[in-house]
């Protein structure tokens, strides 16, 4: 196996090939949540999202043996989401979510919020201390404002800010460019600062 | 990514993003940071910006649904390994 992949990556791709179930419930804890989310971004409905994940889990194990390890586990495993979520999304015969994405000029923060070019931002938020920030109201605040995003966006700061993936690893899995991942990115982080804003009023 | 005039807030925010992923051109970050010199509400807002993120990467990973991983995990007992 590639010298690339990270000893822990290493282990859980060993124990799923040899049908340890240790290895299959350390790779669902890690991973299993985002796999949905990746599959929302291109079905209609969770439960089609849910049935592409038990498809995708099926060709998971049947490229485990082949894995070469050329990308890190999650860019490996997110991409067979991603494909068969498309797949499955062209036989729904359902437009791929990113189709509207470029004449979408949707601004980070309403425009009227701005006094003029020359004006200072008025957001006046003060930094919170690190406390109160972590509150655990804080960070169901932060959980329900990624729960309601668009699915590209809510996929895009799953894999980039809970999963750590890099925005290269993003761009891998998902097959999108570099200023697709960054315009979804900074959307989506700019609504959850948006909902702890209104929070922290 | 390169920008040709002075920055005003609003440009700030919408580049905020690419500033915290390196994607701006040498002399656009420099006009970013100098921007932040004098603009409190701007460093503030990078700021929250950055707290939010720290914020969400200690979130809990999000979990299947268990019915669902009770399939996977179905599918993964039957499945021999080549």
């Amino acid at each position: 196996m590639s010298e690339l992949l990270s000893p822990e990556d290493a282990r859980l791709v060993e124990g799923l090939r040899a049908g340890e179930e240790e290895a299959f419930r350390a790779l669902m804890r890690e991973y299993g949540g985002a796999m949905l989310r990746v599959a929302q971004m291109y079905v209609s409905s969770r439960a089609v999202a849910e049935e592409v994940v038990q498809e995708a889990w099926l060709g998971v194990l049947k490229g485990i043996g082949g894995f070469e390890g050329r990308s890190s586990l999650k860019t490996w495993l997110f991409r067979i989401v991603a494909n068969t979520a498309k797949t499955r999304g062209i036989r729904e015969s359902r437009s791929i979510p990113f189709s509207s994405l470029a004449g979408d000029d949707e601004e980070a923060v309403d425009p009227d919020r701005f006094l003029g070019a020359g004006e200072r931002f008025p957001g006046h938020w003060a930094a919170p201390p690190e406390g109160r920030i972590l509150a655990a109201e804080a960070m169901e605040v932060i959980e329900r404002a990624i729960e309601r995003l668009p699915p590209a966006q809510r996929t895009v700061i799953t894999l980039r800010d809970i999963q750590g993936l890099s925005s290269e690893e993003v761009r891998n899995a998902l097959e999108l460019s570099e200023t697709n991942q960054r315009v979804l990115l900074h959307r989506a982080r700019s609504k959850v600062r948006g909902a702890l804003e209104e929070y922290m009023r | 990514m390169r920008l040709d005039r002075e920055l005003a807030c609003q440009d700030i925010v919408e580049l905020v993003t690419a500033y915290l992923e390196h994607d701006l051109a040498p002399g656009d970050r420099e006009r970013f940071e100098e921007h932040l010199v004098f603009c409190d509400g701007c460093s503030t807002y990078l700021e929250q910006m950055r707290a939010t993120i720290a914020a969400t990467g200690r979130l809990q990973r999000v979990a299947l649904p268990a019915e669902l991983e009770q399939r996977l995990l179905e599918a993964f007992r039957g499945w021999s390994p080549a």
